[in-house]
């Protein structure tokens, strides 16, 4: 997975050959959309007047990782955080169209959003460990869906969580030392330990390697790879490297619009729009 | 073009800013403690000479007969409990509602009482709870005092209670909200013990402030010359026992004051230690 040309085809559906054209052309097709494993159509999203996000469809495909690039500012994590719902804590906000996970909409009446957030995980912009133990980080989620059943299963969980956010060997011999005792880095790799330990379908990951070094970046890459076998996984990064380096599609948005989505390949070549082009070759005004 | 002389003076300018701010701060921080050491001081001499073992357990006597507070300390003891035990869950339910719940027309009412609460006299609440249970029952017990010392306590509990919840970071919520936490879970199981120590903190500032209360306890407990534990029954405490030491005329009783007001701090100081001993940064 070293560079961008030698990235394994995903799984595809039917449609994707449609999907590599421009967003626009999406049609609202329910056999497309159920094939998606994330799907949303005509997104807009308030933060009470401001609108932040403009007419955003986008279809996601389970067991690829998806890569969102662009501006800051330009609305990744608000985009990131309508899809488990996230912006519901934030008073004011307001969100219009449909987004799908499974076939189901998420913003129906009804929905069970804390059964929703337990499917789709979530790794913060800003690293936000408890002030509890590295243990009783890593097992919250497992302790409060009842996910394992018993000591053994839980300590299993919580080491193979750990073991798979490269942060085991660090903290095997201090589980019980207080979270907030991490690094930076660390404590950025224990909360991606946390959303990896209640195996989560889609994982959303904002700048999860914003704050680590190299080493630790490149197992978090190795990681996503490897998930991507059994989940979905969407990333912000603002390292194009990163994004060719993990991403099987990219999206770019720019000023709360998505201005295309195209195969990491082709969007790292030879991208549909100018726009997309300007950015990646940091030609910016 | 800044020149060398200014930038060394600027310098210079900064580090004497500097050291005249670190010593004002200083010496206003050695008088607050100098003014605590010397009340301090003052109550342990004048009342050290009375205490003894007999003053720490007997009940008062009359004049010249000795006597003690030992059922004024457990009346205190009682009434603290008491108190504590409506008090605290009440207020910091309170403070949580507020905090977590609290945007509402309604928190907004529920802010304002607390507010105004806080700042009525503690013998109108006397007078008042003596309106409200005293009358009906009949009688002065140590349930109203603790009622009384109660209500003294829910507005000052409920409102460092929701100030600490408040400073506990949003992402910490969301991050348990987003690994599929229900709210309630969020609050009980990660909003309250970060806020922990600080509602302790408030908390235990409550049970000291109450534990000087004199006036709401005039109308309700009143005040024993015997041993009581019975809720329904008038009950002793240190700050009436003081009180009622400290306005008769003889000397002997003065010095019996000193010493009960003395004890009165050494309670206050354990309950203090104690809590933090508790509440102490465990993560
Ligand atoms: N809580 C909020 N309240 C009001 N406006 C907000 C809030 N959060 C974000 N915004 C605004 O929404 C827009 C998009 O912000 P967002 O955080 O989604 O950007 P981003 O693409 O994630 O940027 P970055 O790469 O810097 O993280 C910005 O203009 C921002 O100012
Ligand atoms: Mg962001």
């Amino acid at each position: 997975m070293a560079t961008p040309t030698s990235t394994t085809a995903p799984v595809k559906p039917p449609t994707d050959a449609a999907q590599e054209e421009q967003t626009s052309a999406l049609q609202d097709d329910g056999r497309e959309r159920a094939a998606a494993k994330v799907s949303v159509r005509d997104l807009d999203f308030f933060y009470g007047r401001a609108q932040a996000l403009h007419k955003i469809s986008l279809d996601v495909s389970s067991q690829i990782v998806m890569a969102f690039i662009g501006p800051s500012g330009c609305g990744k994590s608000t985009f990131l955080r309508t899809l488990n719902r996230m912006n519901d804590t934030i008073p004011g906000t307001r969100v219009e169209g449909s987004v799908q996970i499974d076939g189901q909409d998420v913003y129906a009446p009804g929905t069970d959003v804390v059964e929703l957030r337990r499917r789709v995980g979530m790794v913060f912009q800003k690293s936000n460990p408890f002030p509890k133990s590295i243990f009783d980080n890593v097992a919250y989620g497992l302790r409060i869906n009842k996910l394992t059943s018993g000591k053994s299963e839980l300590n299993d969980r919580v080491e193979e969580a750990l073991t798979n956010a490269a942060l085991w060997p660090e903290v095997k011999d201090r589980l019980k030392a207080s979270a907030l005792s991490l690094s930076g880095g660390q404590q950025q790799r224990l909360c991606i330990a946390r959303a990896l330990a209640v195996r989560p379908e889609v994982i959303l990951m904002d700048e999860p390697a914003s704050a680590l070094d190299p080493m630790a970046t490149q197992k978090i890459e190795e990681l996503i790879v490897e998930l991507k076998r059994q989940f979905t996984i969407i990333i912000v990064t603002h390292n194009m490297q990163q994004a060719a380096r993990v991403s099987d599609k990219t999206a770019f948005f720019w000023l709360g619009k998505l201005v295309e989505v195209n195969s990491t390949e082709r969007m790292f070549t030879n991208p549909n729009e100018k726009l997309t082009e300007d950015y990646i070759t940091g030609r910016f005004g | 073009m800044t020149s060398d002389s200014q930038i060394k003076s600027a310098a210079n300018h900064r580090r004497t800013a500097s050291s005249v701010m670190t010593t004002l701060t200083a010496i206003c921080a050695f008088f607050a403690v100098t003014i605590l050491a010397l009340i301090i001081g003052y109550i342990a001499l004048r009342g050290l000479s009375a205490i003894s073992f007999q003053f720490l357990t007997d009940t008062p006597k009359p004049v010249g007969e000795g006597g003690g507070i030992g059922n004024a300390i457990l009346g205190s003891l009682v009434l603290l409990l008491l108190a504590s035990v409506i008090g605290l869950p009440f207020g910091i339910a309170v403070g949580v509602y507020l905090a977590e719940f609290g945007d509402g027309r309604f928190a907004s009412v529920v802010r304002f009482v607390t507010d105004t609460l806080t700042g009525v006299p503690s013998i109108v609440i006397g007078v008042f709870v003596y309106t409200i249970i005293v009358l009906p029952m009949r009688q002065f017990s140590a349930f109203a005092g603790g009622i009384a010392l109660a209500i003294v306590m829910i507005p000052i509990v409920a409102r460092t209670t929701e100030e600490m919840i408040r400073l506990v970071p949003t992402s910490l919520r969301e991050g348990a909200l987003a690994l599929g936490a229900p709210q309630w879970k969020v609050t009980t199981g990660v909003v309250l013990p970060a806020a922990a120590s600080g509602i302790a903190t408030g908390a235990m500032l409550a049970v000291a402030r109450v534990s000087g209360e004199t006036a709401p306890l005039l109308f309700t407990a009143f005040g024993s010359r015997f041993f009581n534990v019975y809720l329904d029954q008038p009950i002793a405490s240190l700050t009436v026992q003081i009180y009622n030491y400290a306005i008769s005329p003889y000397d002997e009783w003065h010095a019996m004051a000193w010493a009960a007001t003395l004890v009165l701090m050494t309670l206050i100081l354990a309950i203090n230690i104690t809590v933090r001993f508790f509440t102490r940064k465990k993560i």
